[in-house]
């Protein structure tokens, strides 16, 4: 399995989501994470889908496939060093003795304390997948009592947007 | 339109959303619609009453889908079809669907509820936009009138385009009915969309080298051939190399059936020329198809020598199925003239050894049409006898399953868009509506349906929209009695269980009596001599539609096949009985 992540520049209108969440399933194809927002042009979004594949060809058929929709301007897969960030909001319950403790760990891993009650903290992480991962592991043991994860967001590094780029993954001229 | 008020501000003439988008029709060259009115898209229907546009009223939205397919086809042009809301959308699913996978090009009006209503559950309310992303190349809901005029620039540019394909327009009843400056866009812009037309040169230059290197080629030609209009480049390319050509089913007509390199259709119910072709060929340069799994069988098995080439329009057809050594994205009738340049005066291979030995399959191997034992009409007899009656300038339009393929390797079409038929969707009850939308399309075509008892009783309401426009169009009942296809699976695959296939036909409906009712003439042959009398009668009618209905035997199946799920190699020219490969001949 590899997993590639597809920054998608997409028309910013109503149901072009769900023409590509609609599209990659309904083709068989399985979405590990997806992202959508806004970008610096209004009237452009942008996606980052995170899928994991074996076999190279699908990810060739989901660029094709997602290349046909009208309202997708282009497809770029990010290179493996891309800064790929997601966020982790987790409510961890705590007492006046392990308060501290869980403070710590979230230190350590810069996150914030964004909530605070008498018998709870809620955190706030964003990092790259193992980063979250360990850090839900290490504070699991205080009780986790509810969390969300956001999908993952992606850049390439340096300083060129997508929009420069010539040759986007799978071109629309390939072959 | 003269006469309307203008806006005081632009100086553009103000009209209805209705009004615009029937302008905008006119605009684009529309001059005739399929469709049925209901309350949503009654704002359309008003102003239609005074338009030019010609408007066939058909009695169920699916045939109305059909018949602008048909004109399609049969003309070159984008066929447009009209519902209302709610069950008249979703009746139009099938066609969309149909012209989808068969690449038709297509636009579909819809009317949908009030736009402040839409999403509330309202009387005949259903998201047409939604259900029809997955079987359209891009949709449009309309809530704004100024919108309208460049949903329709857009909608006929896309689906005229690139790989033709249907497009929906779903414009919300106040949109219809609200006033607004009409402003016709003076260019289209879609940042997304933009089809790759001219073939690489580096690949086109390999796919050359390959060709020129070919022992033993064959070209499967596809309808991309017939869309990218072709035909020219494609017998030039021909003359040129003396590459062997298949057609697939939609490709029927694209090349001349007479011509000694042709070797017939491939596939599941291919010839076995073609498919012992494909299966031996060191080089398959396959234009404007898609290896659907009813050409290649077993995909690991398939043409297991050659080296591929693949130009189509569409880049996510390469390497979906079967992988493509030369990949080509471009445009069929620029891939076969650019490979016909780049191999003039380039040193090709004899290939006289392999037209020899294909020729050997195709003498050996004529497609089966015994006649049946019992004096029953063969279908096979049947369906040649109407191609040698109406001829290679008829347009020929079938339903789907046994008499399909028959139609396919029998009647003599020998020019491109004069084979109508539903070939990635298989729909049943296709022929009779988009033999009427061809006819209307090509009125001075002889237009000949040849259909099966099980399609002909689910679309057959439109002989009376035929009846009543004059559009009249001669449709051939092959009835069997029986669900043809599926009975022959029954009979191969399932110990001839024949569950729920028998339609009983023979007795009801009676097919000339209910012509009759629906304004047609009915006729009926039970024998050969009759058949010949039917068909002339047939021919001589030119001022009514006329249904001509053939009792034919049951137990005749469609040969050569390839079982679902198996090799090419596996083909069959009658029930266990391999074909005599001959190969010590190559």
């Amino acid at each position: 399995m590899r997993t590639h992540t597809l920054s998608v520049l997409v028309s910013n209108k109503s149901g072009v989501l769900a023409r590509v969440v609609g599209l990659i399933s309904r083709r068989g194809f399985n979405i590990d994470s997806l992202s959508v927002g806004t970008t610096e042009h209004p009237d452009v979004s942008r996606m980052t889908i995170v899928m994991a594949v074996e076999d190279e060809r699908v990810i060739e058929q989901v660029v094709k496939q997602l290349n046909k929709l009208i309202e997708v301007y282009k497809i770029v897969e990010l290179e493996a060093n891309a800064v790929n960030h997601e966020m982790l909001l987790v409510k961890v319950s705590c007492t006046d003795s392990t308060r501290s403790a869980v403070i710590d760990i979230t230190n350590l891993f810069r996150g914030h304390i964004v909530d605070v009650s008498p018998d709870s903290v809620t955190i706030e992480v964003t990092g790259g997948r193992q980063k979250i991962d360990s850090f839900s592991a290490m504070v699991s043991s205080y009780g986790i009592i509810e969390m969300v994860q956001s999908g993952q967001v992606a850049l390439g590094r340096g300083s060129r947007s997508i929009n420069e780029k010539k040759r986007p993954a799978l071109a629309k001229h390939k072959g | 339109m003269a006469g309307e008020p203008r806006s005081r501000e632009t100086g553009a003439t103000e009209l209805t959303g209705a009004q615009a988008l029937l302008k905008s029709l006119e605009k684009l060259g529309v001059d005739t619609v399929f469709g049925l009115p209901g309350g949503a898209i009654l704002p359309l229907y008003d102003p239609l009453f005074d338009s030019d546009i010609r408007h066939i009223l058909v009695r169920h939205e699916q045939a109305a889908g059909h018949a602008a397919e048909g004109y399609a086809v049969a003309t070159g042009r984008v066929g447009v079809c009209i519902a209302t809301s709610g069950p008249g959308a979703t009746n139009l699913v099938t066609p969309i669907g149909d012209a989808y996978m068969d690449s038709v090009p297509l636009i579909a009006i819809t009317g949908q509820v009030k736009s402040t209503a839409i999403g509330t559950d309202a009387f005949q309310e259903a998201d047409i936009r939604g259900i029809t992303t997955p079987i359209t190349k891009h949709n449009f809901l309309i809530t704004h009138a100024e919108d309208i005029p460049a949903a329709l620039a857009e909608a006929h540019h896309i689906a005229r385009t690139g790989r033709p394909g249907p497009v929906l327009v779903d414009v919300a009843g106040d949109a219809l009915r609200q006033v607004v400056p009409f402003v016709w866009p003076e260019k289209i812009t879609l940042p997304g969309y933009k089809p790759t037309v001219s073939p690489h040169a580096k690949q086109m230059s390999s796919a050359a080298r390959v060709l020129a290197a070919a022992e033993r080629p064959v070209l499967i030609a596809g309808g991309g051939i017939i869309r990218a209009r072709a035909a020219k480049e494609l017998k030039a390319f021909v003359e040129a190399t003396g590459v062997p050509v298949a057609t697939t089913l939609t490709a029927k007509g694209v090349f001349p059936s007479t011509d000694p390199l042709y070797l017939g259709m491939p596939g599941m119910h291919g010839t076995v020329a073609a498919v012992g072709a494909i299966q031996r060929a060191d080089v398959v340069l396959a234009v404007g198809m898609r290896f659907d799994d009813r050409v290649t069988g077993e995909l690991s098995t398939f043409a297991p020598h050659a080296t591929v080439i693949h130009a189509d329009i569409d880049p996510a057809e390469i390497s979906k199925n079967i992988n493509a050594d030369v990949p080509i994205v471009g445009d069929a009738r620029k891939v076969l003239a650019g490979l016909i340049d780049r191999l003039e005066g380039k040193k090709l291979q004899d290939l006289s050894s392999w037209h020899e030995y294909l020729q050997g399959l195709k003498d050996r191997y004529q497609v089966a049409k015994e006649r049946s034992a019992d004096g029953t009409l063969s279908p096979q007899w049947v369906i040649e006898r109407i191609g040698e009656k109406f001829g290679p300038d008829a347009i020929y339009a079938t339903g789907v399953g046994q008499h399909q393929m028959w139609a396919a390797h029998l009647l003599p079409v020998d020019q491109p868009n004069h084979f109508l038929t539903s070939g990635g969707a298989g729909t049943m009850g296709y022929c009779v509506p988009a033999a009427m939308g061809a006819k209307v399309g090509a009125p001075d075509k002889v237009v000949v349906g040849v259909d099966g008892d099980g399609c002909f009783q689910m679309t057959n309401q439109e002989l009376v929209t035929c009846a009543l426009n004059h559009i009249p169009v001669k449709i051939a009942v092959i009835n069997n009695s029986a669900l043809g296809m599926v009975r022959q699976w029954q009979s191969l695959f399932y110990n001839e269980r024949y569950s729920h296939t028998d339609l009983n036909s023979d007795q009801l409906p009676d097919i000339p009596k209910l012509a009759e009712a629906m304004g047609a003439v009915g006729l009926r042959a039970t024998t050969e001599t009759e058949v010949d009398e039917v068909l002339a009668r047939a021919a001589e009618i030119n001022d009514a539609p006329v249904v001509m209905e053939f009792v034919c035997e049951k137990d005749a199946m469609v040969w050569p096949m390839v079982a679902a799920g198996t090799s090419n190699d596996d083909i069959k020219i009658a029930r266990d009985m391999a074909p005599n490969w001959g190969e010590d001949e190559l």
